[in-house]
């Protein structure tokens, strides 16, 4: 697998206090566990298995994800923006890493 | 070609006869859809047929045309098209040195979005020594002959991110491959295989995807089998599928021996394919279902 990489895509702008759309992605092969390789052996499970995503501190989303979900997780929410501030984006990986990502937000 | 047309003409009294029987059987392309990648870049969907290579096609039409309303949305937008990472990840391997001559792809040929704009519009394409090499193989010639790198597997992760790289280059440029001169005699036996009836099936690439076009094969559309749109981001896959791998693909569906991927046969194969798709816009990096 290439490095893990997060992407963020957030609105241009938005008013204080309007609801804006979130679209994230991470390329992860998201290995199920279920498959073997080709000497017939188990392919560890290694799934991104937590995704939160936080606002100025206030958590926005907090996501359990489970081996069926597909290879390069792709997440789009909602989130309300009452002030400027900062969104932070984290990805638990199963191998005990962690990936995060952070994004100012502008409000006029 | 001339004793085709019967077999043509049975094949859409068929298709009519499957038309009263059944309306939901047929599934014809969405031509009211128009492919716009990030609300900028126009991709022409639709060509005008001709009478040398497409006799048989009332219009050349992408294979985006027959997706679903969802499928079709994701390649519109590059940050959804799951295909765009392979493609970073070619960008990635474009400036990384492999090899013993200490070399990357930009050494020698610097800016891709220069020097590699319209390479993949005109791919496969006849090489210096009149013979006909597709992408990967120009590809995998650069490694071997002056990187001092190892081959890259035709459909392995590094040759599809690399070819999803380069075909991004010529996005939205017409398909405008050479079938004639050195070029013709793979024309001819691209175009003969197309016709050739494999497998314990028997089915030839026309039946499907010249007879049955716009019909579901169970559960999925029939395109015209365009090659424009890839590598293509297969969801079914989760992975970038190349054209040899698809040709693999439905020839064993056809119950047959598949030809090797790079093997002449699918290399005219291709030609022949590319050319039935001459026009429309390449698609870069495709999502398909």
């Amino acid at each position: 697998m290439t490095d893990v990489r997060p992407r963020i895509r957030l609105p241009r702008s938005a008013s204080a206090g309007d609801s804006i759309v979130v679209k994230t992605l991470i390329n992860h092969d998201m290995e199920t566990g279920q498959r073997r390789n080709s000497a017939g052996e188990t392919i560890p499970r290694q799934i991104i298995n937590r995704f939160t995503c936080e606002y100025n501190g206030v958590m926005v989303i907090d996501v359990a994800l489970e081996p069926a979900i597909s290879a390069n997780p792709y997440m789009e929410f909602e989130a309300v923006v009452p002030e400027s501030g900062e969104f932070v984006f984290t990805w638990y990986d199963d191998n005990g890493e962690v990936y995060t990502a952070t994004e100012a937000f502008e409000v006029s | 070609m001339q004793h085709l047309k019967p077999a043509r003409s049975l094949a859409l009294a068929s298709a009519c006869v499957a038309a009263l029987w059944s309306g939901a059987a047929l599934a014809d392309p969405d031509l009211s859809a128009d492919l716009v990648i990030d609300g900028e870049l126009h991709i022409v969907t639709r060509a005008p047929s001709d009478d040398t290579i497409t006799p048989y096609l009332p219009e050349r039409y992408s294979g985006w045309l027959f997706r679903s309303e969802d499928t079709r949305a994701m390649q519109m937008d590059d940050f959804e098209n799951p295909a765009m990472i392979a493609a970073e990840a070619g960008a990635e391997l474009w400036t990384t040195v492999d090899g013993s001559a200490g070399q990357s792809c930009q050494d020698c040929h610097g800016d891709a979005e220069e020097s590699m704009r319209g390479v993949r519009a005109m791919m496969p394409h006849v090489n210096e020594d009149g013979v006909l090499w597709s992408m990967e193989n120009y590809v995998n010639n650069c490694r071997t002959e002056r990187m001092g790198a190892e081959a890259w597997r035709w459909s392995g992760d590094e040759m599809t991110s690399m070819t999803s790289f380069l075909s991004l280059q010529s996005r939205g440029m017409p398909v405008a491959v050479q079938i004639d001169g050195p070029a013709a005699p793979y024309w001819e036996q691209g175009r003969e295989m197309y016709y050739t009836r494999y497998g314990q099936l028997e089915l030839s690439c026309a039946n499907c995807h010249e007879d049955s076009t716009g019909q579901m094969i169970r559960a999925d559309h029939l395109s015209q089998g365009q090659i424009s749109g890839f590598p293509t981001y297969r969801l079914k896959n989760a992975g970038i599928v190349s054209i040899h791998n698809r040709f693999r693909g439905c020839i064993r569906d056809t119950r047959a021996e598949t030809f090797a991927e790079g093997s002449d046969e699918f290399r005219a194969l291709e030609l022949y394919v590319a050319s039935r798709g001459m026009g429309l816009g390449i698609e870069g990096v495709s999502v398909r279902p």
